[in-house]
């Protein structure tokens, strides 16, 4: 049971990386617009393959 | 699309509306001809094929809203001057940049037309669109391009985009719900951790052998250190909103919340210190985890409906020619204006102040301040008011009051004082919540007294177990997940909420008043009936047509909904007040009042328009303002519902009395100031009614700010809407009566809701208060009661579209 002191820290360390990384996201702008940019990506896509007929 | 693959098909092209018989508006677009169902719509789809954007037509989804009309003159224009741009225009760097809201936003491929089609004009360096709240950021080169000429551009596609002002409130929010999510991030993600380390520790102590004392307060530790964050970061908004209560002497739910998150929390780090005693750091985290989410909802609901509302008050420069004793002009801001300046108003602007006519005559639109939809004739002389709208010919006018003294300003300040008059309907939830926090503290006390005096060492616990299965978790839940759930349904319904105690107060609601002109009716005129004495129908309305296709009176725009084509007028001229006349085809024709078209003045021919050539009359229009299709189906509905209608109006004709009768309904009075219908309001408020107000007018600002609850249409006038609680989206009376089933239907869930907390919380007290509840069990318990809350908001998703069905088309057709 004593690897309990080495994974429990672990744990916490990925715990910390999660929410380092959730707090750039949000800070980043990713949560403002949840729809257009999937669309606009999509919309380029098609419009490339179509240049290329 | 089903018409991508057509050739000529017989709806149109581009907006899917039948192409009208006889008419050949054709391009080419995607190697096809194909057809339109007007002008407007076939110059747009000639601009975006000229821009090479044409796959726009394959990716769409949805059909384009017609063509924007461009507005006329001074319009565009006014958005480059240096006072107008104040309000809206940041800069980025050496770039300009705003934020603009755009109206017929259909589908993604409308975006992505946006932004090609500006990132194809010169000087705009970015164009991006955000689809979930329609907005348009863009960046440009103010020095090389203004920006008039790319709204301009955009209303050559088909697109309107409206600078709107700027909020202060909607950027707080928005700031606020950042924090929000952070906090709930932390909590979300700290809950997770806590509760698989709780589990361990549960298991352990249920296995046979027992978990090693080292390890329990290791995992314990642990447990503390993650729940510290989840305690004091991501609930800090909890202590703040239960301090804010404090010191206002009133209880709310998060008073109890508070002192339970911390009696718990100190608790178990003592339990965990001494290494005896139970930790609750699991229920703790979870808790906040349950209320944080709730709390986010309820404010992402909030943040929309304030974007929503923020674009529809759109900026509308308030800007005016002033004329120089030289002679010369300049445009100036509306606030700069003193009195004694002379304007010059151009046809379809703006008065911008109160002041008298000094030279020309026109009809100018009061609609807006006095609720008539006919405009007014002034010649010089007479007064006008500021926020008027010059319908005719040019006009000069020298300011008598502006700014604060102003007509507008004057019901700004009545609107304010009606404000803070406004009666509120004490919320429910609080007042529950005062009563059952003031018993559980009680109960509390009595319990740790019981304990204390038959076993002392199990008095703290018992009594901590008290106030942690207590905890009004399901019970702060109730309100906020049937209010978010309700206010989600109805925004999709059209109907938008921007305060919270609407859903209350509209399903307690006894009275529902309504204005006139603009609510009840559309608010411009229609042709109503027509006769014809010579020719055809069809002749007669496209010479009418023709001779008022450029003019920005009400009456023209009656015609020009009228289809068919339009003939070139030669030597037309308006006569203020009388008509227009002018040559077609070599050809005198005259339209307008009987006097004017038939030199005739007998009673029988009044109320009707004319139109006449040299050898006398050839027709004759009927115009009215026409009542809302659905009008008379909505009132019916909320008579059923056992709400009282009633009508009041600023018109002095017989008009609404007679509308009232048509739609039956219960009181109609006409001829009220704002001020006297704020009193009329106020008197019913006395008799113990509980008012709705639904309006539109500057008019009705007042007596917005009086009702109880006040309802605005979405396309009335901006002091409108900042004083309403809620705003018909669509201009659809309907959604008022799905609202009024939405909210009867919210406060039986809340009730429901609410019951059944306080069940739960009664029944697990007796055997806290003996000691029986393990923290396990108060955790379990906990969620499962909070979930059952939320399942059963969830519930009012499914809307019942009582009188959605189609209308009776026939009535729009007229």
């Amino acid at each position: 049971m004593e690897v309990i002191y080495f994974l429990v820290p672990i744990a916490l360390i990925f715990l910390g990386a999660a929410i380092w990384s959730f707090f750039w996201a949000v800070k980043h702008d990713q949560f403002d617009d949840m729809d257009s940019p999937s669309h606009r990506i999509l919309q380029d896509d098609r419009e490339q393959r179509r240049k290329k007929k | 699309m089903s018409n991508t693959g057509e050739n000529l098909s017989a709806s149109c092209y581009h907006c899917d509306l039948p192409v009208p018989s006889g008419t050949r508006f054709e391009a080419i677009v995607l190697d096809a001809p194909r057809a339109f169902c007007c002008a407007g719509c076939q110059a747009v789809a000639e601009v975006i094929v000229a821009g090479g954007l044409e796959s726009y037509y394959l990716d769409r989804d949805a059909p384009a809203a017609g063509p924007a009309s461009l507005p006329e003159g001074l319009a565009l224009e006014a958005f480059d001057h240096p006072d107008a741009q104040r309000e809206f225009v940041g800069r980025e760097g050496e770039l300009a940049c705003a934020e603009l809201s755009l109206d017929a936003l259909n589908c993604a491929a409308c975006a992505w037309l946006i932004e090609r089609h500006l990132q194809q004009e010169s000087g705009v360096a970015r164009a991006t669109v955000n689809l979930s709240n329609h907005r348009l950021h863009l960046v440009w080169d103010a020095s090389q391009t203004p920006i008039s000429t790319l709204l301009a551009s955009l209303a050559h596609i088909g697109y309107r985009a409206r600078p709107f002002r700027a909020d202060t409130h909607a950027a707080q929010l928005k700031q606020e719900s950042r924090a929000l999510l952070l906090r709930l991030a932390v909590a979300g993600m700290g809950m997770m951790q806590v509760m698989m380390y709780a589990v361990a520790i549960y298991v352990g102590a249920a296995s046979s052998s027992g978990m090693e004392v080292e390890y329990r307060d290791f995992l314990r530790a642990t447990m503390g250190f993650i729940a510290t964050p989840v305690l004091f970061y991501s609930a800090y908004p909890i202590y703040s909103s239960a301090w804010r209560a404090l010191r206002v002497r009133t209880l709310t739910m998060d008073v109890p919340v508070t002192i339970a998150i911390f009696s718990a929390y100190f608790a178990s780090i003592y339990a965990s210190l001494i290494g005896g005693g139970e930790t609750y750091f699991d229920s703790v985290s979870m808790f906040v985890f349950f209320l944080l989410t709730s709390r986010f909802l309820e404010m992402k609901a909030r943040q929309r409906a304030g974007d929503t509302a923020a674009s529809l008050m759109s900026l509308t420069p308030r800007l005016a020619t002033r004329l120089n004793t030289d002679g010369s002009s300049e445009v100036i801001a509306a606030s700069a204006l003193v009195p004694g300046d002379h304007l010059q108003v151009r046809p379809g602007e703006t008065i911008a102040a109160d002041g008298v006519v000094r030279a020309g005559q026109s009809e100018v639109a009061e609609a807006l301040i006095t609720g008539e939809p006919m405009p007014v004739l002034k010649k010089e002389g007479d007064t006008v008011i500021g926020g008027s709208v010059n319908t005719e010919s040019p006009l000069q006018v020298e300011v008598t009051r502006a700014g604060g003294d102003s007509t507008l300003a004057t019901l700004n300040r009545l609107l304010n004082r009606a404000l803070s008059e406004k009666p509120q309907l004490a919320q429910k939830a609080d007042r529950m919540a005062h009563i059952f926090v003031a018993r559980v503290l009680l109960l509390a006390v009595i319990v740790y007294i019981g304990w204390w005096l038959i076993d002392p060492s199990h008095a703290f616990w018992a009594t901590l177990a008290v106030l942690v299965a207590t905890c009004p978790c399901a019970l702060s839940l109730a309100t906020p997940a049937a209010l978010t759930s309700a206010t989600n349904v109805l925004a999709k319904e059209g109907f938008l909420l921007t305060r919270g105690h609407v859903l209350e107060t509209l399903a307690a609601a006894t009275h529902i008043v309504f204005d006139k002109t603009g609510t009840l009716t559309e608010g411009k005129l229609v042709i109503r009936e027509t006769g014809v004495l010579r020719g055809s129908l069809d002749h007669a309305f496209c010479i009418a047509a023709s001779l008022e296709q450029h003019s920005e009176h009400p009456v023209a725009h009656a015609f020009r909904q009228a289809s068919g084509e339009r003939l070139n007028v030669e030597n037309l001229q308006q006569t203020s007040g009388a008509g227009v006349q002018g040559e077609i085809g070599g050809q005198h024709y005259r339209l307008g009042h009987a006097e004017f078209a038939l030199k005739d003045s007998s009673p029988t021919a009044l109320n009707k328009l004319w139109l006449s050539d040299d050898g006398g009359a050839i027709a004759w229009f009927q115009l009215s303002d026409s009542l809302r299709p659905e009008a008379a189906t909505v009132i019916r509905a909320l008579q059923a519902e056992g709400l009282n209608t009633w009508m009041l109006s600023g018109d002095r004709s017989d008009t609404p009395a007679l509308m009232g009768a048509q739609l039956g309904m219960d009181y109609v009075k006409g001829s009220l100031l704002p001020e006297e219908k704020q009193q009329a309001i106020r008197q019913l408020q006395a008799e113990g009614a509980i008012v709705v107000m639904v309006g539109d007018g500057v008019n009705d600002a007042p007596s917005l700010g009086q009702a109880h609850l006040s309802v605005a249409m979405a396309s009335g006038t901006d002091l409108a809407q900042t004083t309403a609680d809620a705003l018909l989206l669509r201009d659809d009376l309907r959604s008022l009566v799905t609202a009024r089933h939405q909210a009867v239907a919210t406060q039986r869930i809340i009730r429901q809701n609410l019951t059944w907390a306080l069940a739960y919380n009664l029944a697990i007290l007796p055997p806290a208060a003996l000691g029986f509840v393990p923290p396990w069990l108060a955790a379990i318990g906990m969620s499962l009661s909070s979930l059952v809350v939320v399942g059963n908001a969830l519930r009012l998703r499914k809307t019942k579209h009582l009188i959605t069905p189609p209308l009776a088309t026939a009535n729009l057709a007229t």
